[in-house]
């Protein structure tokens, strides 16, 4: 069966363990968590994981349903089987040079990114886009000559409640 | 009023209905062995901690509550994961007290610390570390609650040292009362079950653990006999269907019987309940049950789709779910005419008259399904009958049969050695004036056999029937059937005389060698007062049969008749 990337968000209590149950499920089962981000949801009493895996469609009903028998997981929609938007960031850290300083400026402005820092001979680049767009400026970015890079792993959200 | 950690403990656990519990005391857990000196619950002191686990097991599986056990930090602790993941892997509500390093030292590699909560998080329903004794009485609730709804399953609470001792205010409860779910109306579901079984003409039900966890014995009765459909039931689910009766067909799977594994390769409408298709009932996956609309009934839905596509899947408890298909049935007046399921009958009575359940008689040496069959005839499927792992357990499972619930406790998913011992002695606290046998392998037997000390110290008179063929039976088996007889590791003669260790222990020791000793040996030992050790030298290279090939179909059996000798 076809795999693709498929984004879970997840209601949990926001409690310490939480997260290590939630990456037992799929680790233990060899399957691997793409990207994770987890902060406090409005009500701090619970947390929102968004995770992304790779997975056939059958694979996934059997995550999600295991998923939802944690005690602490309150609640787990698949985001990309619903209208949702999502966002990704990515930092990344460059050595400027007389020979790229033009084309990082160009790329900066392609992809909407800011400079976030500047420092000596270095600077900090900020680019938040789709992971597709992220993707492709860190393609135009590396042949520049990167120091470094960390992205946040992405974040989504329903249209509508 | 204000009351120490311990204290609670031991008051939340009379609150829930425990009268007793299983442990092993250590440094951490002081306090509450203090509290425990008073008297107010009764203590089974064990020899090991897997004991422990194994017996509050036992205990669960016999009498369906909860299961109670309570050790010390670190080697304690970790003693008992086996225990647990046994407990886990086959759905049994238990609850077990860890004793923790105090709070202040947990991180720092204390003496005796250990992480079990996360040693365990992968096979307990849940755990929890307790870190202020404000919130002990709450967690001991709702961990109790967690081990006995749903799908049941073992759930841990690891108690910090300073927490036991810490004082807070404490109003006790009433004790606890589960409420039954009521009944709910028949779903649509439920109709769509009731058209496939009016339309089926070879139609089988599969049963699992799930409807003796789920106490549903009874409704199951009812609808195989209200329509008339033969039933077969996973290791786990023995005893839910009577074993005499008529529509019995035994046990599916590796080991089970010819006749039930071409019923579920014939069948043409399978009604699964509380079971979960593993992979030692299914065989080779694709071959399972080709021409059958499948009816799945589970009430955890990761269970349902897992292995096994179904046609109709049922979300519900077992009970709720047959009582609404007997509901409707009643409702429907439904009747099954003798000729409607004629031809389906006609052929599994083929089928067991083809192969039967069978071994070959001896006269000069003992078979191992022989002394089964005389434990059976004895005991007439009254006795409480725990297993080892290996060959004494699946000739058990095929040799004894099970008339009620409850009444065959054996380790299926996990498969650990040492099991039923320790577990016997937990069925035993459960129901003192019940026999209660452990059907052991020599192996097996050696595992947890420090609990012979347990069961004279507090009268438990459990039985043990050793199936001793000096062998690690069932994986010799295997090495006879699938490496030419290259029996690597798996000779046992050396072995203590279990006689004198019964004798050192203060248990009575029997031993039977020759056929004609069978009985007798039984006879006294089952009557004998006390706890008995009966060992019987079995034809040593004896094979389970039939026999599916590991990874192979179910309909394609190895019967053993041919490599009789
Ligand atoms: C704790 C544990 N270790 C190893 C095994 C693998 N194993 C399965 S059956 C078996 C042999 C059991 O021998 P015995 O208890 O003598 O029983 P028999 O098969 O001879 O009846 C072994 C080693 C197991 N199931 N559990």
């Amino acid at each position: 069966m076809e795999k693709k990337a498929h984004t879970l968000a997840l209601t949990v209590s926001n409690k310490p363990d939480v997260l290590a149950r939630v990456a037992g499920v799929l680790g233990g089962r060899g399957y691997n968590i793409e990207t994770l981000c987890v902060d406090a949801t409005i009500d701090p009493a619970y947390s929102k994981i968004i995770l992304t895996t790779i997975q056939d469609k059958t694979t996934m009903t059997k995550i999600e349903k295991q998923l939802i028998k944690l005690i602490d997981v309150h609640k787990v929609t698949d985001l990309t089987k619903v209208e949702s938007v999502s966002r990704e960031m990515m930092l990344v850290r460059m050595k400027l040079t007389d020979k790229n300083k033009a084309d990082i400026a160009l790329i900066i402005d392609t992809f909407n990114g800011r400079v976030v820092t500047m420092n000596g001979d270095h600077c900090v680049l900020e680019i938040t886009g789709e992971k597709e767009v992220i993707e492709r400026a860190l393609a135009s970015l590396k042949p520049l000559g990167i120091d470094d890079m960390a992205r946040t792993g992405i974040v989504a959200l329903e249209r509508q409640a | 009023m204000q009351r120490k950690g311990a204290e609670i403990l031991i008051q939340v656990l009379k609150e829930e209905g425990v009268h007793t519990i299983f442990g092993y005391p250590g440094g951490v857990l002081l306090d509450i062995y203090d509290e425990i000196h008073k008297g107010h619950i009764r203590h089974i002191l064990v020899r090991h901690e897997q004991g422990a686990v194994h017996a509050a097991d036992g205990f669960a599986r016999a009498s369906g509550q909860v299961g109670v056990v309570l050790v010390t930090s670190g080697p304690g602790a970790s003693n008992t994961v086996t225990g647990i993941a046994n407990a886990y892997m086959d759905s049994i509500p238990i609850v077990v007290l860890t004793g923790q390093v105090p709070t202040h030292l947990i991180g720092t590699d204390a003496f005796q610390e250990v992480d079990i909560v996360g040693i365990t998080r992968p096979c307990t329903k849940h755990n929890f570390l307790v870190k202020r004794v404000e919130e002990l009485a709450k967690t001991l609730h709702e961990a109790f609650h967690i081990a006995r709804s749903g799908r049941p399953g073992p759930v841990l609470v690891d108690l910090p040292k300073d927490v036991m001792a810490a004082q807070t205010e404490y109003t006790p409860r009433p004790p606890v009362r589960e409420e039954e779910t009521p009944p709910r109306p028949a779903s649509k579901k439920a109709f769509y079950v009731m058209d496939l079984i009016a339309e089926s003409s070879r139609p089988l039900i599969l049963s699992g653990g799930g409807v003796i966890l789920g106490r549903a014995s009874e409704e199951l009765r009812k609808l195989a006999w209200r329509t008339k459909i033969p039933v077969s039931s996973t290791l786990m689910g023995l005893g839910a269907f009577p074993g005499t009766d008529p529509l019995w067909l035994g046990m599916p799977g590796m080991h089970g019987t010819y006749y039930a594994n071409m019923a579920i390769s014939h069948c043409d409408l399978m009604i699964a309940i509380g079971m979960r298709f593993d992979d030692r009932v299914t065989g080779k996956i694709d071959h399972f049950a080709p021409h059958a609309k499948i009816v799945h009934v589970d009430v955890d839905p990761s269970s349902i789709n897992k292995n096994v596509m179904v046609h109709v899947p049922i979300v519900s408890d077992c009970k709720s779910a047959l009582q609404s298909f007997n509901a409707l049935l009643e409702q429907q007046n439904f009747t099954v005419e003798d000729d409607q399921r004629k031809e389906w009958f006609d052929q599994i009575e083929a089928w067991k008259r083809e192969n039967p359940l069978s071994y070959c008689p001896s006269d000069t040496e003992i078979k191992p399904q022989f002394v089964i069959e005389t434990l059976y005839k004895l005991t007439k499927g009254k006795a409480i009958i725990t297993t080892e792992v290996g060959q004494n357990q699946m000739w058990a499972a095929q040799f004894y049969k099970f008339e009620e619930p409850n009444t065959f406790l054996s380790s299926g998913g996990l498969g650990t050695m040492g099991y039923g011992f320790p577990a016997a002695i937990g069925a035993q606290i459960a129901f003192p004036d019940k026999l209660v046998v452990d059907i052991a392998g020599d192996g097996s037997i050696q595992m947890n056999i420090q609990e012979m000390a347990t069961a004279v110290q507090y009268d438990i008179p459990v039985k043990i029937v050793l199936i001793n063929n000096g062998y690690l039976g069932m994986v010799r088996q295997w090495q006879q059937l699938f490496y030419e007889k290259r029996y690597s590791q798996t000779d046992m003669t050396f072995q203590p005389d279990f006689l004198k260790l019964a004798e050192a222990y203060g248990w009575t020791g029997l031993r039977a060698t020759r056929p004609d000793e069978v009985e007798e040996v039984l006879k006294r030992g089952l009557s004998a007062k006390g706890p008995v050790i009966m060992d019987f030298r079995v034809s040593r290279e004896e094979c389970v049969y039939p026999m599916v090939r590991p990874g192979g179909p179910i309909s394609e059996m190895t019967l053993g008749r041919e490599m009789a000798n």
